[in-house]
């Protein structure tokens, strides 16, 4: 029932009166209102744009967040209205609806936003009114499809696979998305170089050579040099046979992939070939096959695969199979019509082209499509009467399906242009993203570094506090406690990998690659730490990576030293990192968990530990307070 | 019956052009201006509301009726809201008849609110007032059988075709027969004023369930 005929309840119950002389029974009794019914104005606050509304009007829907008791829950008691923190401007379409019962799609608005605005209070989008319901309707499936696309072109497979996978998973990657590594992309470019020699090959077989020596004759270069060429052929059909099988194998939907376009062209283009081999050296059915050699020429379909635009084409096509269906049948009906006219146009004259109407067929068609070749001609006056009005209507006819062509043609090869596009934007975007996340989380590791640690004296902390907020404060000590609990700690991407290179390659002190990795892994904002660190490294014969925390959950520096050195190491680590010496004396391998910046560099005094991944934790010039560390003597 | 029929057809051939010229009037709905009620003090005095109930009624009637007046099928259209099983438009006839004192075609908010008045706040007397009135199909001040019969009919029209036990075909007319038992007190085949507020007081049942609708607003 209309939510607003509510309002003439009154007016119905009322009327009622008049089946009472009537009735045979006794009236039930009426129900009992306990709420006030006095109509009262309510505030409804939405980001500060105060609206004001009869509590009748919003008590009209009563199963949306309005009309219903929920809005209970934002009601503030000290300023006497409802308050909503969501979009003022939203809100007053959503008011409307309670108004006037009919929802309206504000046009110039996302209609996601709109969406969740309409989740939000309760209200089902469908009853979106008429006026509105086409346009919203349009922009639905223009979003949904966009997002499709996206999800699509992440889903593409150009995230990195899971370490667990298979072989095949592996190979059929590797043949979908070519530009993922460089094995298939070799791969990609060798197919497609022997196609391009297969059609070649095909090609030129047929050109005439020059005639062997005793003949006259030209022979084609197919005869000439029939072993060249059928060498040629056999290489090429066996590397396509191999490239057909590996698919197969590879791919994960074995009867899907079999059904596909581009393996029935694959298998057309090397059967020939094995039907040759089986075929026995017979006459008669040898003229069959030369025929099927007809088919070798599908191979150059398989050039799809590395062409875009070819499979735009082919997309096309499909989109426009009913305006191309159109076409072939409105051209058929023509030919019909104008065949059977010219040819009893043309009956009468003697020595006719126009044999029968099937033979007037190809004069329709050369006709109607503009070529005129000339090789039947029509001689009578109707004949050439007729003739005219075939050509005109041809123009007509073929004309009017093409926009419709070019139009689907034009929005496929865009919609593939902006897919593109946002392919390459978004890894760009993805980096720029995780370089934001990342600042997050570095905060709380370089906070770590500053020293917020310790309990400390209000002195040093001044200098440690920066700009936190209080909001950062209780987030860090959250960490905190996390680590405390896990006997774990939080380290940063970089040193991670490092450790994750350092056990695969096995506790060497492999510089070179560790040194590689780092520079390879340059591509957070941590790039100055990673450089302390390679600069470190070059001076260092000792490997340095984060620890492997397993290891080192003993160790722990609890207490960083004063903090006002903090400043001072920071400005001389980029100044100049072979002044600040290690105290070596309080290291001997010093292995500490936490994750800080390595800042000096270990000199030579250091011993070499080849079996210890060492991590030195140099944040800190030699005021470093020895007392603090723990150490770990391991020679 | 002719008569019936007759004075029907009266009523209907008015209205239709009386429909008609409000649907003309719709079309000029821009120029004219729309019916503004009389003050609320005047409304106040002239019914049994307060102010606020006139404002809380007069709300709700110009958001339905932004023009300020009702026409018939407005009218059927709002009461058949209530009622979607059955077919309202016979009795939302006659309630309209009943409703438009002024047979004017169409209601205004004083209609509206001096009736509700009636039914809500009146007098036990200006109920059945009100009701003789809403039988009295050609307002001759008798109700006869077939009066009685088309609001019968137009009242068992609303419950629909599914009911239980199903109605038979002369229901209706069992029905009017033990109304005219009970009402025409002299047995001359029509029931007036007096006779029906007379019986209509015998009845026990009937007074206690016209203190039912007292506070609906």
């Amino acid at each position: 029932m209309a939510a607003g005929v509510a309002t003439w309840m009154p007016f119905a119950r009322a009327a009622a009166v008049g089946w009472l002389p009537l009735a045979q029974q006794t009236m039930p009794k009426p129900p009992v209102d306990k709420t006030s019914r006095s109509d009262e104005i309510l505030f409804v606050n939405v980001s500060g744009l105060r609206f004001q509304t009869w509590k009748n009007t919003l008590d009209r829907y009563p199963d949306t967040l309005l009309g219903s008791s929920e809005k209970e829950f934002f009601y503030n008691e000290e300023t006497q209205e409802y308050f909503f923190d969501r979009d003022p401007e939203m809100f007053r379409h959503i008011l409307n609806f309670f108004r006037t019962g009919k929802l309206h799609y504000p046009r110039h608005e996302c209609i996601q936003a709109f969406e969740e605005e309409l989740a939000f209070y309760g209200i089902i989008p469908e009853i979106i009114g008429d006026c509105c319901m086409e346009e919203y309707r349009d922009r639905k499936k223009e979003n949904q499809e966009r997002l499709a696309e996206d999800t699509e072109a992440e889903n593409a497979g150009d995230a990195p696979l899971p370490p667990d996978a298979t072989l095949r998973d592996k190979l059929w990657r590797a043949f979908e998305n070519p530009h993922t590594s460089t094995m298939a992309l070799v791969f990609y470019y060798v197919t497609g170089f022997f196609i391009a020699v297969s059609v070649i090959a095909n090609v030129v077989e047929t050109v005439p050579c020059r005639p062997l020596k005793g003949s006259v004759k030209d022979l084609p270069c197919g005869e000439k040099f029939s072993v060249a060429f059928s060498c040629l052929d056999t290489a090429c059909v066996l590397i396509f046979s191999c490239e057909y099988l590996m698919r197969l194998y590879a791919a994960p939907s074995r009867c899907d992939f079999a059904r596909s376009v581009m393996s029935v062209i694959d298998v057309v283009a090397i059967l020939p070939f094995y039907i040759g081999l089986v075929m026995p050296e017979n006459e008669e059915v040898s003229g069959a096959f030369v025929t099927l050699r007809v088919f070798r020429v599908f191979r150059i379909f398989k050039f799809s695969r590395h062409s875009q635009g070819l499979r735009i084409l082919g997309c096309t096509l499909q989109a426009c199979a009913s305006e191309l269906g159109f076409l072939l049948f409105s051209l058929t009906m023509a030919v019909i019509i104008f065949a059977t006219v010219m040819f009893y146009a043309e009956k009468g004259t003697k020595g006719t082209t126009f044999s029968s109407i099937p033979a007037s067929f190809w004069y329709t068609i050369v006709t109607m499509t503009t070529l005129g070749y000339g090789d039947m001609v029509p001689d009578s006056i109707a004949g050439k009467i007729f003739g005219s009005i075939c050509s005109l209507s041809g123009v007509l006819v073929i004309a009017l399906p093409v926009p419709v062509i070019v139009s689907n043609f034009a929005r496929i090869y865009h919609q593939n242009q902006r897919a593109d596009k946002m392919r390459a934007q978004q890894k760009v975007r993805q980096a720029r993203i995780r370089m934001a996340k990342k600042g997050a989380t570095n905060a709380f590791l370089q906070h770590k570094e500053d020293g917020g640690l310790q309990g400390g004296d209000s002195d040093s902390t001044a200098l440690c506090v920066k700009n936190r907020s209080a909001f950062e404060h209780q987030h860090h000590h959250l960490l905190q406690c996390l680590e405390k609990t896990t006997n774990h700690e939080f380290t940063d991407e970089v040193t991670y990998s490092e450790v994750c290179m350092m056990d695969s390659v096995g506790f060497r002190t492999s510089r070179s690659t560790s040194l590689s990795s780092q520079q390879g892994a340059t591509t957070t904002c941590c790039s100055r730490r990673s450089k302390r660190r390679a600069i470190r490294l070059a001076n260092s014969t000792v490997s340095v990576s984060r620890g492997s925390v397993q290891e080192l959950a003993t160790l722990h520096i609890t207490k960083t030293p004063v903090g006002t050195q903090y400043p001072q190491s920071r400005s001389n680590l980029n100044a100049r990192t072979e002044d600040l010496k290690l105290n070596c004396d309080d290291y001997t391998a010093a292995i500490i968990s936490i994750p800080t910046p390595p800042a000096n560099t270990p000199d030579e005094s250091l011993p070499n530990s080849p079996a210890i991944p060492g991590i030195l934790r140099n944040s800190r010039s030699s005021t470093y307070n020895t007392q603090e560390t723990v150490k770990i003597s391991s020679l | 019956m002719g008569l019936v029929m007759g004075t029907f057809s009266m009523q209907s051939n008015k209205q239709d052009r009386t429909y008609r010229k409000d649907k003309i009037d719709d079309d000029f709905e821009m120029s004219i201006v729309c019916h503004r009620p009389e003050g609320l003090d005047k409304l106040e005095a002239q019914t049994n509301f307060s102010k606020r109930e006139l404002q809380v009624l007069y709300r709700g009637f110009k958001n339905e009726c932004p023009s300020g007046v009702v026409n018939e099928d407005t009218f059927k259209q709002i009461y058949a809201q209530f009622f979607p099983h059955g077919d309202v438009s016979s009795y939302a006839h006659y309630l309209f008849n009943a409703f438009d004192s002024a047979h004017s075609g169409s209601i205004k908010f004083e209609d509206f609110v001096m009736a509700l008045s009636i039914l809500l706040r009146g007098s036990v007397r200006e109920k059945l007032t009100w009701t003789f009135n809403l039988y009295d199909i050609n307002r001759d001040g008798y109700i006869n059988k077939e009066e009685m019969t088309d609001i019968v009919r137009a009242i068992y029209d609303m419950m629909g075709k599914y009911t239980y036990p199903a109605l038979k075909t002369d229901t209706p007319k069992q029905h009017v027969d033990a109304f005219f038992q009970k009402m025409d007190k002299n047995r001359d085949g029509v029931v007036t004023l007096d006779e029906f507020i007379l019986s209509c007081q015998e009845d026990e049942n009937i007074m206690r369930s016209l203190q039912l609708f007292e506070n609906v607003i």
